[in-house]
């Protein structure tokens, strides 16, 4: 760590927030697909579905929430990548600048561009008819999983980003993670999946976040589901920052 | 910073390897401060490896390297402080425009005005009309030109230049190459390298050659030279070159 750590971090995040708000259509896009499934479940299958609960939305929202995130840590990788591509990432490693604050910077980055896609989405979902009164320590408490959630993910978005030989391989990795809450509780209890699928979906990450977020907002008891979520998101994002790292120093060996 | 005794850049032996691929093998040379050091070779003769190592960018395989006195691997952050790439293929930020890409390395090095320092440069290297676009909307010489203004942000003691003008008109050609002489007038030790020998005997006051892994000569343009045999007397009528009927048509002669 060099003393200037912090002040670089904070002028390349202002860098990358610019390649941001210069290409907002990557905001609106993260935000597009998830408003489309949302839609579509609640007005298309949403009267087949049944969950047990009579607002469909309030069910779907946090499933929705975490496909958000799962599409827009894709452009992570992706900018990492052009990065990389561009010879500006060697350029920042030529220059007596705290080495680790350009990923960094990508990372808080990819942080503030998910919170406004997730707003988006949840905007529409709050005209959709999507209620909760939880009190405003539950939605802080969502907003928290959410922000562990997504440096979770932005940490495997960066592993991709630093290695990836083509702009489609950078962002490939992502499709796995957006399709993992169809897995899960997210769309329809887990009770009526068949045996092993059915052991899969109530033991992988996405179920635990699921029903921890869905306890919040309909102030239900959060019971253990918000400790395994909390362990997962932990878990997750210790050990894809020690790859990433370690990606990061082979790179630039 | 160092004292003005040790040379901007000692090279020792200095080998590495692509797995099979030697592409180092055992590289020798000293680079006195002030003035340009050119390294001439082939493609694929390896100064961009070389380059890439000077700057902290590549560990070597073995040897020593030392650039400012300091030794690239053990003592990486304080070759970083002392030097600047400017590496083969320009490197800004596409997205941002040439003041903004000037002024996020003014940041980055530290320096206390970042605007005062990238208007400055936006005027020396005729950039300033299109300071306000983004960099991806530049020629590939304009590019160039905030390339070299970037890595010239800082005055750093030494500077790499990596076929700097490879790609360019034979103006911008012309421009690069004041800006180099206008550097070494203030004391910067400048490494080029080049694939177009006029460059070398233009801008160079000693030239290396790097061939099959090594450096094969070191010296002036005069004991270059002096390696072939003595030039013949002839008298000839003297025919304007290519580049100076070009730049006449052009207009751009100055
Ligand atoms: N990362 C790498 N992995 C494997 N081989 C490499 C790598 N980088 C360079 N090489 C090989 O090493 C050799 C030297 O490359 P280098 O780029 O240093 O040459 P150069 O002298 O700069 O050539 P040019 O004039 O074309 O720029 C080439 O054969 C190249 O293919
Ligand atoms: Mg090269």
């Amino acid at each position: 760590m060099t003393r200037h750590f912090l002040g670089d971090t904070a002028v390349l995040l202002g860098r990358s927030l610019r390649h941001v708000t210069r290409s907002v259509d990557t905001v609106i896009t993260t935000a597009i697909m998830p408003v489309a499934m949302m839609l579509m479940f609640v007005y298309v299958f949403g009267g087949a579905i049944n969950t047990g609960t009579d607002s469909y939305v309030n069910y779907l929202l946090p499933g929705i929430l975490l496909i958000t995130i799962a599409s827009g840590i894709a452009y992570t990788a992706f900018r990492l990548f052009t990065d990389l591509k561009s010879g500006v990432f060697e350029r920042f490693q030529s220059m007596p600048t705290a080495r680790s604050a350009v990923l960094w910077a990508h990372v808080l980055t990819s942080l503030v561009a998910n919170l406004i896609s997730l707003a988006i989405v949840m905007l529409v979902a709050l005209a959709m008819g999507f209620r909760s009164s939880a009190p405003v320590t539950a939605w802080l408490s969502v907003v928290g999983i959410l922000i562990l959630f997504t440096l979770a993910l932005t940490w495997i978005a960066v592993i991709p980003g630093l290695s990836a030989k083509t702009v489609e391989g950078a962002s490939a990795f992502s499709y796995p993670l957006i399709f993992l809450p169809f897995l899960s509780s997210a769309f329809v209890p887990t009770a009526t999946m068949p045996g092993p699928l059915r052991l899969f979906a109530e033991h992988q990450p996405v179920t635990s976040i699921v029903n921890a977020i869905r306890a919040l907002f309909t102030e239900q008891p959060v019971g253990t589901d918000i400790w395994i979520a909390l362990a997962w998101c932990v878990g997750i994002l210790v050990v894809a920052y020690l790859f990433a790292m370690n990606t990061y120093r082979r790179r630039i060996a | 910073m160092r004292t003005q005794q040790t040379p901007a850049i000692q090279v020792r032996d200095l080998r590495k390897s692509y797995k099979d691929l030697h592409v180092l093998r055992g590289v020798d040379f000293e680079v006195a401060r002030g003035g340009v050091f050119a390294l001439l070779g082939s493609n694929g003769a390896g100064k961009t490896t070389a380059v890439r190592i000077l700057s902290t960018l590549l560990k070597p395989d073995a040897g020593v390297v030392r650039v400012n006195g300091f030794d690239v691997t053990t003592q990486a952050a304080d070759v970083r402080e002392s030097i600047s790439l400017t590496g083969q293929f320009a490197a800004v930020d596409e997205i941002l425009t040439g003041r903004e890409n000037l002024m996020l390395v003014a940041r980055l090095r530290h320096l206390a005005n970042p605007a005062q320092v990238a208007d400055d440069l936006l005027r020396r290297f005729s950039l300033t009309d299109a300071a306000g676009r983004r960099a991806a909307t530049y020629s590939g010489g304009m590019r160039r030109r905030l390339d070299i203004a970037m890595s010239l942000i800082g005055d750093p003691p030494i500077i790499f230049l990596d076929e700097p003008t490879t790609g360019l008109d034979p103006q911008a050609r012309l421009e690069v190459w004041r800006t180099v002489k206008d550097l070494t007038a203030q004391g910067t030790t400048v490494l080029l390298t080049t694939q177009y020998l006029d460059e070398a005997e233009h801008l160079a006051d000693r030239i290396a050659i790097l061939h099959q892994g090594r450096i094969i000569v070191d010296g002036t343009l005069a004991d270059l030279k002096r390696l072939l045999p003595p030039a013949k007397v002839e008298y000839v009528e003297k025919q304007p070159t290519l580049e100076e009927i070009f730049l006449t048509l052009t207009g751009t002669n100055t």
